[in-house]
């Protein structure tokens, strides 16, 4: 048993045995730091494949700051868990139904499943050779200079959600004091501080 | 080569980089006091871009390797939409204004709503499709919430987002479908694959999931749901925006999925088109009889419709796509006209959307009354009105296509639809009097009412030309 197989058979274990847990952990903030682990291992999956591009940005941006926002939203929001559950028995059978005749609808387009002989050929951008293009430079060719149009648009998406978010939530409240960068930087000393002889008995 | 690309996407280019330049430009000046005139220049912009793109020269440009698509049916739908969102536009600042929701984002997100919508039409890609819709649904959802402190207009956001994203993904399901199948996005290479092997069972149900997907875009019965509810909920000047440019939109996509990476596949997806048409106009007339609400009743009538304008769709014929598009632009027109009225409709500063309101109003202002007769009228489908025209040219092509029993079908629904429209012209004419609506009306939304039904009405003389815009259309989408 090479280093290799042993390696993915302990990632491979932990990110299904973790992805369980956090379905099943009670504790939500317990279900996040699962998430965390089974992210982790999947990272290390990506690295035996030789991605280790994608193990870095799963490992820097979900580990790092999807489930730290996940971890925040659990712990600051006040959802009730129970309650959201409340309803899953009596919605389950029904559920469960509909569920199991869509399974059963799709198992039969999978056993009949064919693909079209021309899909080789038609692929638009088919993984080079790792050998000769690293991971990395292809997906950047593949972002910036292949599909240019559609990283410029799903940026305009994130900005219209940007936006979306602020124009719903912002309210800029009245009644607090703000600070003044400006008047602060203008604060002459010697008007900023006044000597009063206060006599005893009387306010100002 | 990237120049290329960028000459080919220009108007977007310029839509959406105006867009980002207004943001900070409000940002960092006056913030919601600029909206007056971020309206007006929006507005302005959209109706230049539009007519820019009416005149440019024929021909078919490509552009990032088939992921664009520049031709004569994305020109055709983006003037249209180009200047259905500018006009409504300028009709929402006074509703705005009066309701004090002028706010500097308003006009940016109708903007790059209008980017994504327009990306829709020229999608020659499913990514590229994709992303052209969820810009357009994201802006889409941001504005139906757009009174936030309004129970009702949250709902309308937060459900209209719920199932918009279910849809979504119903659309991005049945896409990974065809893609495994094929082994490629591109609309071209999808047809290519169906020319040489015919469609495959996985490909059937992608396409099939991708319908779906599009039905709920186009608030097709029976995925309309979302629609009586968003319309009611969201402030008026949105729900006007919904009823004019996404539906050309969704349309205008419908039509190029279909036609461009299934167009050899045709008798697969007829019968599904055909089958949505016939619900969304019998559910359309039906259930809008017991509505007393303004604002649902358009979008029952909406849901009717846009049943009429899938029956062009599901002919499968240019003759269809000619029709469809026809009948699109007599809807924005239609439409936009109701919808001045419908801004307009206030009782002692509320706004009021019980049709009931509307009794005598003939006695109020007789102008007023008879332009909304008329376009009422022109809704129905009631010769000699454009309306009729629209239903007659989807009619033809029903029947041609052989489709007759379609085309039967149509036209009682529509009898049935008469109903509402009439009972709102009852209430103009012979209604119990009520306290009756504000005689206040800007003169814009006035020129607009009066110019709409002026168009319902001279319009049946010759569609002002429409017929061979759209022909023209139509021949280079089925090329």
């Amino acid at each position: 048993m090479t280093i290799t197989l042993f390696a993915f058979y302990v990632f491979a274990a932990t990110a299904i045995g973790s992805g369980l847990l956090v379905v099943l952990a009670r504790n939500p903030v317990h279900s996040v730091l699962w998430l965390i682990l089974a992210f982790f291992s999947v990272a290390g999956l990506f690295v035996l494949m030789g991605a280790e591009y994608i193990a870095m940005l799963l490992a820097i941006v979900y580990v790092g700051a999807v489930a730290v926002l996940f971890l925040f939203v659990v712990m600051m929001l006040d959802v009730d868990f129970v309650q959201l559950r409340s309803g899953v028995a009596n919605y389950l059978p029904f559920g469960a139904l509909i569920a199991g005749i869509l399974l059963m609808e799709l198992g039969m387009v999978y056993g009949h499943w064919t693909f079209a002989g021309e899909a080789g050929n038609l692929l638009q951008s088919p993984t080079p050779d790792l050998t000769e293009v690293p991971n990395t430079y292809a997906l950047g060719q593949l972002i910036y200079t292949d599909y240019i149009y559609l990283f410029q648009a799903s940026g305009l998406i994130l900005l219209v959600a940007m936006i979306g978010a602020i124009v719903l939530t912002l309210r800029h409240r009245t009644d607090i004091k703000r600070q003044s960068v400006v008047a602060q930087m203008h604060r002459d000393p010697a008007k900023a501080m006044e000597m009063r002889d206060v006599k005893p008995g009387q306010g100002l | 080569m990237i120049a290329n690309d960028l000459n080919t996407v220009l108007p977007e280019l310029i839509l959406a980089v105006y867009a980002m330049g207004a943001l900070m430009f409000a940002v960092y000046t006056g913030k919601d006091r600029t909206t007056p005139l971020l309206i007006w220049v929006t507005a302005l912009l959209m109706f230049g871009l539009g007519g820019w793109i009416a005149l440019m020269p024929d021909g078919s440009h490509e552009a990032f390797n088939g992921a664009f698509i520049d031709d004569g049916f994305s020109r055709f739908t983006k003037t249209l939409m180009l200047w259905a969102s500018g006009l409504v536009l300028l009709l929402s600042k006074d509703y705005l204004s009066r309701n004090d929701m002028l706010k500097f984002e308003f006009p940016i997100l109708i903007a790059l709503a209008t980017v994504g919508m327009m990306m829709m039409v020229s999608a020659g890609d499913l990514m590229s499709l994709y992303m052209g819709l969820e810009l357009q649904s994201l802006s889409l959802y941001v504005i139906a919430a757009f009174r936030r402190d309004s129970l009702k207009s949250t709902e309308a956001g937060l459900k209209y987002f719920v199932l918009g994203a279910l849809s979504s993904g119903m659309l991005l399901y049945g896409a990974s479908f065809v893609y495994g199948t094929t082994g490629t996005t591109n609309f071209a290479g999808i047809s290519s694959v169906i020319a040489a092997e015919g469609m495959t069972l996985g490909m059937l149900f992608g396409m099939v999931f991708m319908c779906v997907g599009l039905g709920f875009k186009i608030s097709a019965a029976p995925f309309h749901m979302w629609t009586p509810d968003v319309y009611e909920g969201s402030p008026t000047p949105v729900t006007a925006f919904f009823a004019s440019a996404p539906k050309v939109a969704a349309a205008g996509l419908f039509a190029r999925v279909m036609h461009d990476a299934f167009g050899d596949a045709t008798a697969d997806w007829t019968q599904i088109i055909a089958f949505l048409s016939l619900v969304s106009m019998f559910l359309g007339a039906v259930a809008a009889i017991g509505q007393t609400n303004i604002k649902r009743l358009m979008a029952y009538s909406s849901i009717a419709h846009m049943g009429f304008a899938l029956m062009g769709l599901a002919s499968g014929t240019q003759e269809g796509v000619q029709a469809l598009l026809i009948y699109m632009a007599i809807y924005v027109v239609m439409n936009i006209g109701t919808f001045a009225f419908i801004l307009n409709m206030e009782k002692d500063g509320r706004a009021v959307t019980d049709i009931r309101s509307l009794g005598m109003y003939s006695k109020v202002s007789p102008g007023r009354a008879l332009a909304l007769v008329v376009l009422m009228f022109s809704l129905a489908g009631i010769p000699p009105l454009v309306g009729f025209f629209g239903k007659l040219f989807v009619l033809q092509a029903a029947v041609n296509a052989g489709l007759t029993w379609l085309a039967i079908a149509g036209v009682i629904a529509s009898v049935i639809g008469a109903f509402y429209y009439l009972r709102i012209i009852y209430y103009i004419y012979f209604g119990a009097e009520t306290d009756g609506l504000e005689v206040r009306m800007p003169t814009l939304h006035y020129a607009v009412l009066i110019a709409s039904a002026a168009i319902m009405l001279f319009g049946s003389i010759n569609l002002f030309g429409l017929e061979a815009y759209a022909g023209a259309a139509a021949e280079a989408l089925l090329k």
